[in-house]
């Protein structure tokens, strides 16, 4: 076994005997192997079902059917774009729009260099302050960036991502 | 472990000292509309002032006031002065906040939203006054903004676990479901069941193992007043969770939160801690023969997790998918053991019920509907936020008083109520009472309180094209009226959008959305063809439009449609797996 796939295990070991919920499910092992490595690799399947008595049928099962987990690791830096009702009707979709286009996308997915993962949210839950959209964790809102007029939000968060892009903040 | 009596006395030791203002008493909204507005950033930017100037101050991060229009708020208590909230406070401001406020006594009037307390403030509003606080009847939203919702001292000192202390100390478990009923609280998830009934039923159940769970998967968007009140004030849900437990003999309360919402997981956690630290929680609770336990259970993102018996699944660590029913969960729930599911808000009420009685909450609120309602108002307004209001109020009412117009002098259009299911309300239909059943006859469901306003800007069939796309995207898959006919709805929906539709696809739709409510096996199927329908009801001609005149009059449906949409995860290793160590 490699030095990288060791590595890979023990992380993935810490995270659910360390991480985990105080009551042990396939569903809460997935969850704490998301937290620590941001993906679920196939390794973390088959030690999921390992220390959980499952199947892999089963860990699978229910890794597929979440939708937040995702199966590759994510790129550098990701962007959530909330497209709930109160945003849409704010404008997220002209923020949709521009940060497809200034990431070279068509669709949610990773960047071809991996430095960025655009994903769709279906709410980010703060919808009095829409529309909204997440990076690295950090919600951002018209209000955050002390602009509010339409098209000067879409251009200030377009450029903010194009930054992260660039790796110049965040 | 401490006694109530004096856990009490501690608690309203540092309280007093706290509120006295003698040093400042500085709190700052941190649920998630103010860390959306920049909290974060002003608590740094006021810290860092502060140690500048070498000032001394308290500061506490608190909830949501309900005023997320103004956030993020700073809310200044100092000796001698009322108290002050100042709004939309940024970075760049807080320098001059410091020194005129703090340092020179001087309120900055254009920075300052509202004052409380018994002298006033010329030129500024009282908080009472403010059109947002107007018509509210604050219950379980008492403490939100109020207290540091990591503090469980601050809960106590504002007259917090009396009621369990008065239950476990005074009461039969038996007159604890009676107070209940006696309120006429009904759930506030949407199924507005009876909740002392629903008690009732697990009562019954043979022990010693039964289950309180309490839901926060709140996946609709457009509402966030259970993750709201978890973040502002976790512990009037703990306390609820605990008596509930103590009326119907269950020995487990799980609070159950989609991952990722920081904010209310942390501080729901926090707080069961805290309880467990001071023998609010675990073996002989107050020193009685009472014992609760409590944690938190994560699900994963899915939006029918939230449906009662998908959510058992999910918390056994299963795909979110609903069962059948019966048995149902009072029998047989979470781990074949019984069990009753309640709302965050629903349980959010019981501390109060227990303390005032339930025919102080009987009294508020009309004759089906006791209580108040806790909304979320967003979108096209002047004034989002989250209010409690009395049930009864018209949504008219709510809409020109609260949230005030569609910015920009554009009209109001339609409300979307209720969640994604819940579809949409013309604004000419909304002189309707706050009322489970009022509003069902009007074809829009109260749900779990998310009241989202969309002005003439926005198109009928692009929101109702929204709608089911959120709705086909979420359905779990299990049963196939709601799999295939969401997935048929937004296909057509889709076709009208881009002026492709096909003259017979309204009779489809009809056909396809009478079959998911007649055959679908949880709300999400049955519900379905609610978006459609009342779309269809307020705004015929619109559909007509782009079926027949190829047009759209709102210029929404210009062809740039996004509608994201997503079958579930594919495998993407070329391994085979295997079991290996």
């Amino acid at each position: 076994m490699s030095a990288l796939s060791e590595d890979l295990r023990d992380k993935i070991t810490d995270a659910l005997v360390n991480k985990n919920a105080k009551t042990v499910t396939v569903l809460s092992s997935l969850l704490a192997v998301e937290d620590e490595l941001g993906y679920i690799p196939p390794r973390a399947i088959e030690l999921v079902a390992l220390y959980t008595k499952s199947t892999i049928n089963d860990v699978w099962g229910v890794a597929s059917f979440y939708t937040n987990f995702r199966f590759t690791p994510p790129g550098e830096h990701v962007v959530e774009i909330c497209w709930g009702p109160t945003c849409h009707l704010l404008g997220a979709r002209g923020i949709l729009k521009s940060t497809l286009d200034s990431l070279g996308l068509s669709e949610e997915g990773d960047t071809a260099d991996k430095k960025v993962s655009l994903k769709y949210s279906t709410c980010l839950g703060a919808c009095s302050q829409g529309p909204v959209v997440h990076v690295d964790g950090k919600m951002i809102s018209p209000q955050s960036i002390g602009r509010t007029d339409g098209s000067a939000l879409v251009d200030k968060i377009s450029g903010m991502i194009s930054d992260v892009e660039n790796g110049k903040s965040q | 472990m401490p006694s109530f009596e004096e856990l009490l006395n501690t608690a309203q030791q540092k309280y007093q000292e706290l509120s006295s203002g003698d040093t400042p008493w500085i709190r700052i909204g941190t649920a998630v509309c103010g860390h959306a507005a920049g909290s974060d950033d002003v608590i740094n930017a006021i810290s860092a002032e502060l140690e500048k100037r070498g000032l001394q101050a308290n500061i506490s991060p608190v909830g949501c006031i309900g005023l997320c229009y103004a956030e993020p708020i700073v809310d200044i208590v100092k000796a001698g002065q009322p108290r002050v909230f100042f709004k939309n406070v940024s970075v760049d401001q807080v320098p001059e906040l410091v020194d005129s406020y703090l340092v020179n006594n001087q309120i900055p009037r254009e920075m300052a939203l509202a004052y409380s307390g018994e002298s006033s403030v010329d030129g500024v509003p009282s908080l009472d006054s403010l059109p947002m606080w107007k018509h509210q009847v604050r219950v379980a939203m008492r403490n939100c903004g109020e207290i540091d919702p990591t503090d469980i001292y601050q809960y106590i000192a504002r007259g917090g676990y009396a009621a369990l202390n008065k239950a476990i100390s005074r009461m039969d478990p038996s007159e604890v479901v009676k107070e209940v009923q006696d309120s006429g609280l009904r759930g506030r998830g949407g199924a507005a069941f009876s909740t002392g009934t629903k008690w009732s039923f697990l009562v019954g159940s043979p022990g010693p193992t039964k289950y309180i769970l309490c839901n926060c998967e709140e996946g609709d968007p457009g509402a966030y007043n259970d993750k709201g009140i978890l973040e502002s004030d976790p512990h009037t849900l703990v306390e609820g969770t605990i008596l509930a437990g103590y009326a119907t003999g269950a020995s487990n309360g799980v609070v159950f939160i989609r991952h990722g919402h920081e904010g209310p997981i942390d501080r729901a956690q926090k707080a069961i801690d805290d309880c467990y630290e001071l023998g609010l929680l675990g073996d002989n609770i107050l020193g009685s023969e009472f014992s609760f336990h409590m944690e938190v259970s994560l699900t994963g993102e899915s939006y029918v997790a939230g449906e009662e018996t998908a959510l058992m699944e999910s918390v056994e660590g299963k795909r979110a998918m609903p069962r059948f029913r019966p048995p149902f969960p009072a029998q047989s729930g979470v781990w074949g053991l019984p069990t009753n599911i309640n709302n965050i808000k629903t349980l959010s009420y019981v501390p109060e019920i227990i303390s005032k009685g339930g025919e102080w909450f009987s009294n508020i609120g009309i004759e089906r509907s006791k209580g108040t309602a806790i909304l979320c108002i967003s979108g096209n307004i002047t004034r989002p936020g989250m209010i409690e209001v009395p049930m009864g109020i018209t949504l008219k009412e709510i809409m020109e008083d609260v949230a005030g117009d569609a910015p920009g002098g554009h009209k109001l259009k339609f409300l979307q109520t209720g969640g994604p299911l819940g579809g949409v309300l013309s604004a000419s239909e909304i002189d309707i009472p706050l009322d489970f059943e009022a509003m069902a006859q009007a074809g829009a469901i109260l749900g779990s309180g998310g009241i989202i306003a969309a002005d003439d800007r926005a198109c009928a069939v692009d929101m109702t094209r929204l709608l089911i796309a959120f709705c086909q995207y979420e359905s779990c898959g299990k049963c196939f009226p709601c799999r295939l006919g969401m997935t048929n709805l937004i296909e057509i929906l889709e076709r009208i959008c881009k002026f492709e539709s096909r003259p017979d696809d309204l009779a489809l739709m009809r056909s396809v959305g009478q079959n998911m409510a007649g055959a679908s096996l949880c709300g999400h199927g049955q519900l379905g063809w609610n978006p459609v329908q009342s779309a269809l009801k307020f705004f015929p001609e619109e559909f007509e439009e782009h079926m027949e005149q190829k047009i759209c009059r709102t210029g929404q449906c210009d062809g740039l449609m996004i509608t994201p949409q997503r079958t579930r995860s594919r495998w993407t290793s070329a391994q085979p797996l295997e079991l290996r160590i």
